[in-house]
């Protein structure tokens, strides 16, 4: 098991995001977290790679509790991971070729031909041949995207998160975007966790779902089931059915 | 107490906890993890280079108003070629490290202040810590040592052109004699005044530095946070400095017993 998170809770203020989360993920398996919006996916995800410390409750990576760590002693526990945020998150003030070279860099292992080359096969993973000296300003979303997963996946990390990986694309680039990700993991061997509220891509990319519904792990079954499943919660979540409570009054 | 005023205690007390862990991890990184000069370099050159107009045309205006004001007083009692001494003096102990350090708080504190708040809104920072980079290693060190660095040259710089443009006050327009003018000057400026405004300026770009990263690096959500951020790393950073000022000129002339 590469991944074990065990009754994690989580508030900000009176507001309880997570309220006890429980479930494990093995090594090379392709995993999708879905929930409503604001329903606290991103910060479950937050807490795999120690962006957040739990409340209560134990995050661990390789065996490795990390909800106690400090920040030095994370360090070298993210190198594990790989990391694709929702607006890409690539640093303004690097060109294409410094934002994905940054952890070579940074590392000084390699030499400067080296990690050019090794930008240039990442580039050429996402599609994105020749735009190593573009700035992050003069990119599309999706092009920044496909980036910011050039970023991650240039130190071969292990574990690979995404978060809300086609949120504000159009239908192709999203398309694209879900495609990427499979040959990602086909390519890399590597396990990947998607947060998403994109059923669409959640059944593409991911082989096991999980459903997070009022802080807890609702449901977690294979894309098959879910969409075949008759549980009333299940069946509006994915067939974006709003309840009572969330019908809008005029 | 008042919830305003609880609510200002709670703020001030954790900003204060805040800005000790800042201190003790940028410590901790100084000594223990080796600074990538490449991006000190570059700070400097920002922090410096970009700076030596303003910090320039401050020293020049104070030094000229500094001279005319002293040669007014000074002439009454035929002590014209002292003015210049006195400019000296002042400038290289208090003026020049304090108002430049204050233009600098303007100028790159707020620039800090901002370009880490807006690293931290668009999740920029979350993005360098996944990548197994701690953002004081990369973000507050350079800064720092870079202002450590720059800010005594700064200060040099105000002073002499603020001494110079008091000396052509002083003689092309005041008419002051300028062998004694300049020789008063150099006989009245003490060596412990240049060191007195040496170690100032390497304790006020300390605080700037540290001010501007902490309100960067904890800036709240938002356009609003940023902007936020922005205005009290200058507050408080010039605040935090005339304050210092005050303390440290008695320690530094063995006033504080």
């Amino acid at each position: 098991m590469i991944l074990e998170v065990r009754d994690v809770k989580k508030s900000f203020g009176s507001l309880a995001v997570l309220r006890g989360v429980t479930f494990s993920v093995e090594k090379g398996e392709a995993l999708t977290i879905i929930g409503v919006s604001g329903g606290g996916k991103s910060v479950l995800l937050k807490h795999l790679v120690g962006l957040l410390t739990p409340d209560t409750g134990e995050v661990l990576v390789g065996g490795v509790n990390i909800a106690g760590l400090d920040e030095r002693q994370l360090l070298p526990i993210r190198r594990q991971f790989g990391m694709l945020f929702q607006g890409a998150a690539l640093f303004d003030s690097l060109n294409v070729e410094d934002n994905i070279a940054f952890v070579l860099n940074r590392e000084r292992r390699f030499a400067r031909e080296e990690i050019a080359r090794r930008v240039e096969e990442v580039l050429d993973v996402v599609g994105l041949k020749g735009i190593q000296k573009k700035w992050p300003g003069e990119l599309s979303g999706g092009m920044r995207k496909r980036v910011g997963l050039a970023r991650a996946i240039i130190y071969r990390p292990e574990i690979l998160l995404y978060d809300e990986p086609t949120t504000g694309l159009d239908p192709i680039a999203a398309d694209a975007i879900d495609h990427l990700i499979i040959r990602v993991v086909q390519i890399l061997k590597v396990t990947s966790i998607a947060v998403t509220h994109d059923m669409r891509s959640a059944r593409r990319i991911g082989q096991r779902i999980l459903l997070l519904h009022q802080g807890r792990i609702y449901a977690d079954q294979t894309p098959e089931d879910l969409f075949k499943s008759s549980d009333p919660v299940i069946y509006r979540f994915v067939n974006g059915i709003a309840g009572p409570q969330e019908q809008f009054e005029l | 107490m008042t919830s305003s005023a609880k609510q200002f205690a709670r703020d001030w007390f954790s900003g204060l906890g805040r800005g000790s862990l800042l201190c003790r991890d940028l410590f901790y990184s100084l000594f223990k993890v080796k600074p990538v000069w490449r991006d000190v370099l570059y700070q400097m050159y920002f922090i410096g280079v970009k700076s030596q107009s303003v910090v320039c045309i401050t020293g020049a205006f104070t030094g000229m108003v500094l001279c005319a004001q002293t040669y007014l007083e000074f002439h009454k009692v035929k002590m014209d070629t002292a003015t210049l001494a006195v400019v000296s003096v002042g400038m290289v102990s208090q003026l020049g490290p304090v108002l430049t350090s204050l233009m600098v708080a303007g100028r790159v504190g707020a620039a800090i202040a901002a370009e880490l708040g807006t690293m931290r809104v668009t999740e920029q920072i979350d993005a360098l810590r996944t990548l197994a980079t701690h953002p004081i290693d990369y973000l507050v060190v350079p800064r720092f040592l870079a202002m450590l660095l720059v800010m005594p040259l700064l200060s040099a710089a105000s002073v002499c052109v603020g001494i110079f443009a008091a000396f052509l006050v002083g003689v092309c327009y005041l008419g002051i004699n300028p062998t004694y003018l300049w020789f008063n000057m150099i006989h009245y400026t003490d060596m412990d005044d240049v060191m007195t405004g040496m170690i100032k300026t390497f304790v006020f770009g300390a605080i700037i530095a540290v001010v501007a990263c902490d309100k960067g690096l904890n800036c709240p959500q938002g356009a609003e946070g940023v902007g936020r951020a922005t205005t009290e790393a200058v507050v408080y950073s010039s605040i935090s400095i005339l304050i210092t000022n005050f303390f440290l000129t008695l320690v530094l002339n063995r006033l504080l017993v």
